[in-house]
């Protein structure tokens, strides 16, 4: 079989803090195989977006390995690193804050180009930055404007244009829909998943909504604080939920569906824990209603039925 | 007929900003009675904050501006209400929850403080002890320990901040309470969590709630009555039943349910609401959502559609025409 | 209830540069310290059309102490000069000057506080405590302390007021750099391999350098000020050299007879102080319109 696309082994970040060390993604094995999307959920500070951002070496992780193709990005020097970017790309999550204001549309799509240099001409460039409008439902009269001119929806069409100005083969995907409303967050959806089937992307997609994930991702890795707690196939684990954590998330999830109304619900107690020294065991025991002695032990990822892996000792197929 | 605790007719706010006049909430109306929780819906800009800022008359001095319309809560005439009244409705009689719990707390004081203010306000004649034991109560009540009511805000996490906004904001039994996207910015286990205490609170003290928000979810599971707004409109009103069963629809509503992926169905592709709201420094003329709307008619951009009723359930759009209309 | 006149105005066809041109021309006290300071600078530099340079030095003893009238409209000194043209002659000095002070200050602000900023850590370290030591001591103190170890000279006093001035601008060109290096189009800018140096100079500078721009106008009305003072003491720009500290220093003596010889000068330092005041004020809400209020 072929090398996956991307593949983390062990990858490992901590942050020094006055405090201790913060364990911002702890021991993360995943792969993404080429066109397919990864969807990684998880609450504010589980380290989804530190995640996304050390594959992109825009932190430098701690430890372990980001496979491309099967070789060790992470010890790339700055030139390869440069070449590498061609390859992947990173959208991210507030439209307001991601492009330049001071910068016109066409030059913040043009920038990565004229950095990695490989379009040559003005005109050639001009063409190019309107193609990618064009791919990106951008009308063309929009080249000249600043990018405060145009509405979020707008801004992060643009911040697609830019990451597929070098035809990247991967984007990482920060939250890219969350700031919108619901009716644009529907229309960049289909973009992302358009602009896929034509141009087989990957995507790495950054979410805490497990809706949008349910419906964009071919798999599906659940993290708290740091670890991967469950991973799956996106049906399978939507279909059997075996991680506490997991199953406690899906039901906290309120939908307008009014056949769910009166569902059982399993509200957590408490509030996320911290990840500065966490303790050796399963970091979501302090919340978990069925936690035991034996959670205290360290958890690993286990397979429990194939291809669906879970981070908890009780956990049975 | 019965008196509404709350109505509103024909609300109309603007803000005059330097470069143009915003024209927020144009013609809302609502009512709510005793007890009842109405959830808002509606996109960024739709004026469902106005709303709620409207009626407290706590909208920015000088640029926001009431120009039409009557707001009457419990036989007081909010408009016309002087800043001595006001003071005494807001805290007391009617509260907010805001989507940010930082800026409704003030930083240099202990929470145990900020409560106990609260009822010095309003109560002026209750003692000390009987505050006390109130404010005991109350961090009972919202699941905060009451011995760490001698701590900060920054001490608290932004769940536990929220709860504590909760806290401030029922601690005087008021008859309404506005929560203004108050779950937005928490996670969805906190959200959940937050939300349940919200509904509980709000059935033991029987107050009228009305819940801003932009997720449907939430309303569906905790309101009984729904506005969707657009562009400062109610352009649908009813039951939760009656909205979310979606037999019936306004052409806006349906696309909104058709954006959002569903958790239990597979769909192969969102619909999502073509093109972009309309500006409000220059709304259309006739009905506002046509530009967007896949049964758009001639007459749509001529004509604004009235709300038309049928039952409890009404929608503003020829649609669902029937004789008279609102 | 008040109609307000409704203006339609279309702002998408706005560049942001109109935006903040727009918002300025709308505060009528910015643009009166604008119009001012204009009508000032365009006297001062047009000055030999019109005036005589002989005029500024001649002394006639017999013209002195005149009182304003038309022939001298500000009067004449103590040694018959007229005020007048030394005034708008001085106000060349004054205001060059200030500008050159500001502008070998911001220069040297902005690279330090950038490279301060972008880079943090140790770099940023030493420099900041570098501006601490500057800004510990009072900077009239500092000038004198300058000028007393290099020697009396205009030029001199320029860079001393320069050096007193940088550490402000660094700190607040390394302040808005922080903020704005961990944005997300600097991320963004990064997931190319941009060099540091584009990333700092397309990116983050000109992002930051709105507050820069405010306070270096709010300080070229100190700078003024402060020329002003040295020379008021004598140890800015020399005498006769007219600079209007030094005009109003070396009419001082004899103020209490003809106070018209102080009020002038003072005036002049005063309203150019004040527009630059008042057009630094109207270009902060201009660039951000959430002080506003």
């Amino acid at each position: 079989m072929a090398a996956p696309l991307i593949e983390t082994r062990n990858l490992k970040k901590y942050f020094q803090t006055p405090r201790g060390l913060l364990h911002a993604v702890d021991d993360v094995n995943l792969t993404i195989n080429e066109g397919q999307t990864l969807g990684i959920v998880g609450e504010s500070g589980c380290g989804k977006s530190t995640l996304g951002r050390t594959i992109m070496r825009l932190v430098e992780a701690t430890d372990g390995e980001v496979l491309y193709e099967g070789e060790d990005i992470l010890k790339y020097d700055k030139k390869q690193m440069k070449k590498m970017h061609t390859s992947m790309q990173m959208i991210f999550q507030d439209p307001f804050t991601s492009l330049n204001p001071r910068l016109s549309i066409g030059e913040i799509i043009a920038e990565p180009m004229k950095v990695v240099k490989n379009v040559k001409g003005k005109e050639a460039m001009k063409q190019r930055v309107h193609e990618l409008m064009d791919m990106c439902g951008l009308p063309q009269r929009y080249y000249n404007t600043y990018p405060h001119e145009l509405d979020g929806g707008r801004r992060q069409r643009v911040g697609l244009a830019r990451a597929l100005a070098l035809n990247p083969k991967f984007i990482v995907c920060d939250e890219p829909v969350s700031a919108l409303d619901v009716s644009i967050q529907a229309q960049i959806i289909n973009l992302l998943m358009d602009l896929q089937d034509q141009h087989g992307l990957a995507y790495m997609f950054i979410t805490h909504d497990l809706c949008v994930v349910r419906h964009i991702s071919d798999f599906i890795a659940v993290m708290y604080l740091g670890q991967v707690v469950e991973y799956a196939a996106r049906n399978e684990l939507f279909a059997h939920q075996y991680h506490p954590y997991t199953v406690a998330l899906l039901s906290a999830i309120p939908t307008p569906d009014l056949s769910r109304r009166n569902r059982e619900r399993h509200l957590l107690q408490g509030e996320v824990g911290n990840p500065i020294n966490p303790e050796p065991g399963c970091r979501f025991a302090s919340r978990c209603k069925y936690a035991t002695e034996a959670c205290k032990a360290p958890q690993q990822l286990r397979e429990i039925t194939p291809g669906h892996f879970v981070r908890c000792h009780m956990a049975k197929s | 007929m019965e008196k509404h605790l709350l109505e509103i007719k024909n609300l109309h706010v603007q803000y005059n900003t330097d470069e143009a006049v915003v024209h927020a909430v144009n013609g809302l109306s609502l009512t709510l009675d005793k007890g009842e929780a109405l959830g808002i819906v509606g996109e960024t800009g739709a004026g469902k904050s106005t709303t709620a800022l409207s009626i407290l008359k706590l909208l920015p001095d000088k640029v926001g501006e009431i120009t039409e319309g009557s707001i009457v809560y419990d036989g007081i005439d909010i408009i016309k209400a002087n800043n001595h009244t006001m003071r005494e409705i807001r805290g007391a009689k009617i509260t907010m929850i805001f989507q940010d719990p930082m800026s409704s707390l003030n930083p240099i004081m202990t929470i145990g403080e900020q409560i106990h203010e609260v009822l010095e306000l309003h109560f002026p004649k209750m003692s000390a002890a009987e505050k006390d034991q109130k404010v005991d109560e109350i961090l009972g009540l919202v699941g905060i320990q009451k011995t760490r009511k001698n701590e900060y805000p920054h001490q608290f996490s932004g769940g536990m901040k929220q709860r504590i906004g909760i806290a401030m904001a029922l601690v005087a039994e008021p008859e309404l309470l506005l929560a203004d996207e108050p779950t937005t910015a928490l996670d969805v286990t906190i959200q959940a969590q937050i939300l349940q205490l919200m509904q509980e609170l709000q059935k033991k003290y029987n107050t009228a709630m009305i819940l801003i928000t932009h997720d449907l979810g939430v309303v569906a599971e905790f309101c009984e009555k729904v506005a969707v707004v657009y562009a400062g409109e109610v352009i649908e009103q009813g039951t939760v039943e009656e909205v979310f069963t979606r037999e019936k629809n306004h052409p806006y509503t349906t696309g909104l349910f058709n954006s959002i992926p569903d958790l239990t169905s597979d769909v192969e592709r969102l619909i999502p609401i073509p093109g972009f709201m309309s500006d409000p420094t220059n709304l259309p003329e006739g009905c506002k959502f046509a530009e967007r709307c896949p049964h758009c008619t001639e007459r749509c951009r001529k004509e604004a559609p009235k709300l038309y009723e049928d039952g409890g359930h009404s929608i503003r759009c020829f649609l669902y025409e029937t004789k008279g209309g609102q | 209830m008040s109609k307000k006149i409704k203006k339609k105005t279309n702002l998408s066809n706005k560049s942001q540069l109109g935006m903040i041109v727009f918002r300025f021309s709308k505060n009528k006290l910015a643009m009166f310290g604008l119009a001012v300071i204009v009508i000032l600078a365009l006297l001062c530099v047009a000055a030999p059309l019109y005036i005589d340079y002989e005029s500024v030095y001649q002394q006639s003893m017999a013209d002195r102490f005149i009182l304003p009238c038309a022939e001298h409209p500000l009067g004449t000194d103590q040694f018959g000069r007229d005020l007048f043209a030394r005034i708008i002659y001085g106000g060349r000095i004054s205001l060059l000057a200030g500008l050159v002070v500001v502008a070998m200050a911001l220069v040297l602000g902005i690279v330090l506080g950038g490279i301060a900023g972008y880079y943090g850590g140790r770099i940023d370290n030493v420099i900041m405590r570098i501006c601490d030591v500057f800004m510990a001591v009072p900077r009239m103190l500092l000038s004198m302390a300058v000028v007393a170890a290099l020697g009396q000279g205009t030029f001199k006093m320029l860079i001393a007021l320069s050096i007193a001035a940088f550490p402000g601008y660094a700190r607040t060109v390394r302040a808005s750099i922080m903020t704005l290096r961990n944005q997300e189009y600097v991320e963004a800018a990064k997931c190319c391999g941009t060099s540091s140096a584009r990333i700092i100079f397309k990116h983050v500078v000109p992002n930051g350098l709105g507050p820069v721009i405010v306070s270096a106008t709010l300080g070229l009305g100190g700078t003024i000020l402060a020329i002003a003072s040295l020379g008021f003491l004598g140890i800015g720009v020399a005498s006769p050299t007219p600079e209007w500290g030094t005009i109003l220093s070396e009419n001082r003596a004899n103020i209490r007879y003809y106070p018209y010889l102080g009020l002038v000068p003072g005036m002049f330092i005063a309203i150019s102080v004040m527009c630059l005041n008042f057009i630094g004020d109207g270009l902060r809400d201009a660039l951000d319109p959430r002080m506003k209020n």
